[in-house]
């Protein structure tokens, strides 16, 4: 029977030093779709910290649209950047010990088409916000995605325990 | 290593087209997985879904949705498909749908999806079909227009065991 979630290469687990971005690189061609689960937590002072997420090392083409629940309201924004936002993520003044998870799909990741983008995220902490986002992305180019990269954007680094893993699909 | 998700069919489109069938599901899943890499030719379009070829009024959805101005939510009852994106033309999205016990032959089937279509909108859905029937086909509609030349239909069966 054929295994059509495969893990790519090896997780990515944050020492003690921490890490200034997570990568990804030199992804295979050979699957159909990629999917990437993170658990995360960055080291700059504030609740919350934002995560830039790029392809290919590319810092244009990128869209997206968020939906974003707070606990107490719901709405949504958007927008073009050098970069696609996870936003939300907890930072060293969030509740002791909480990471957040995210889940990133990328369909037909080495076709031709532009790349289109579905994210997932949370960050509860159990604090009186919690924010949960839903993301449609967009990276309007035609290139093979190779590599994936996680960058927080205050320039904190990702903490010790933070966790990556990239899997792909085959659709045979 | 155990397979938890098996590949069923999987079509990249040659031609443009207005639906799609996966036809003789079989019933040896626990659920399914359809993932949908589509570019939608129309200005304004959703996909739909029917099972089992009923045009029937027998469906009814459930969505939220941020257009990057504001979140909103609204549902249907009683139409002829279960709505899953909405897009505009020129606009490559994904939606990908869980049919959670769907050969199961007591209980009515429901959906649960995620679309993203950065251009357009953020959604989610969720989606009952009022049938005890085990799902055997699935039908892909688009509600204007056709889907483009190298949309993918991809259909996973998912084991519990």
């Amino acid at each position: 029977m054929a295994n059509t979630y495969t893990l790519i290469g090896s997780p990515i687990v944050v020492g003690s030093g921490g890490a200034s971005s997570l990568v990804f690189s030199s992804i295979p061609n050979t699957f159909t779709d990629i999917l990437i689960k993170i658990s995360a937590r960055t080291s700059v002072s504030s609740n919350q910290d934002n995560l830039n997420i790029t392809f290919n090392g590319s810092t244009s083409g990128y869209t997206e649209k968020t939906i974003l629940g707070t606990g107490s309201a719901a709405n949504s924004y958007g927008g073009s950047n050098p970069y696609i936002g996870w936003d939300y993520c907890a930072g060293a003044n969030a509740t002791a010990n909480t990471f957040n998870n995210l889940e990133l799909y990328i369909p037909n990741y080495a076709g031709s088409n532009y790349k289109s983008i579905s994210m997932d995220s949370v960050e509860e902490t159990n604090a009186t916000a919690a924010y949960s986002n839903l993301t449609a992305g967009l990276w309007s180019n035609t290139a093979a995605i190779t590599s994936v990269t996680f960058t927080p954007n205050s320039g904190a680094n990702l903490v010790q325990y933070t966790t990556a893993y990239l899997y792909g699909i085959s659709n045979s | 290593m155990a397979s938890t998700y098996t590949p069923i069919a999987t079509t990249t489109l040659g031609s443009a087209v207005a639906t799609y069938t996966f036809n003789s599901i079989p019933s040896t899943f626990t659920d399914l997985l359809l993932v949908a890499n589509t570019n939608q030719t129309s200005t304004s379009s959703g996909l739909s879904l029917q099972f089992n070829g009923d045009t029937g009024a027998n469906y009814s959805f459930t969505y939220m949705q941020g257009n990057a101005s504001a979140a909103s939510s609204n549902r249907a009852s009683n139409v002829y498909s279960i709505d899953h994106n909405y897009q505009n033309a020129g606009t490559w999205g994904q939606t990908y749908i869980n049919i959670n016990n769907y050969s199961n032959t007591t209980t009515y089937k429901t959906t649960l999806s995620r679309a993203s279509q950065a251009n357009t909108l953020v959604m989610s859905h969720t989606g009952l079909w009022r049938s005890t029937a085990a799902i055997n086909s699935i039908k892909i509609l688009v509600s204007a227009g056709n889907y483009d030349v190298n949309s993918t239909f991809t259909l996973y069966g998912i084991k519990a065991a």
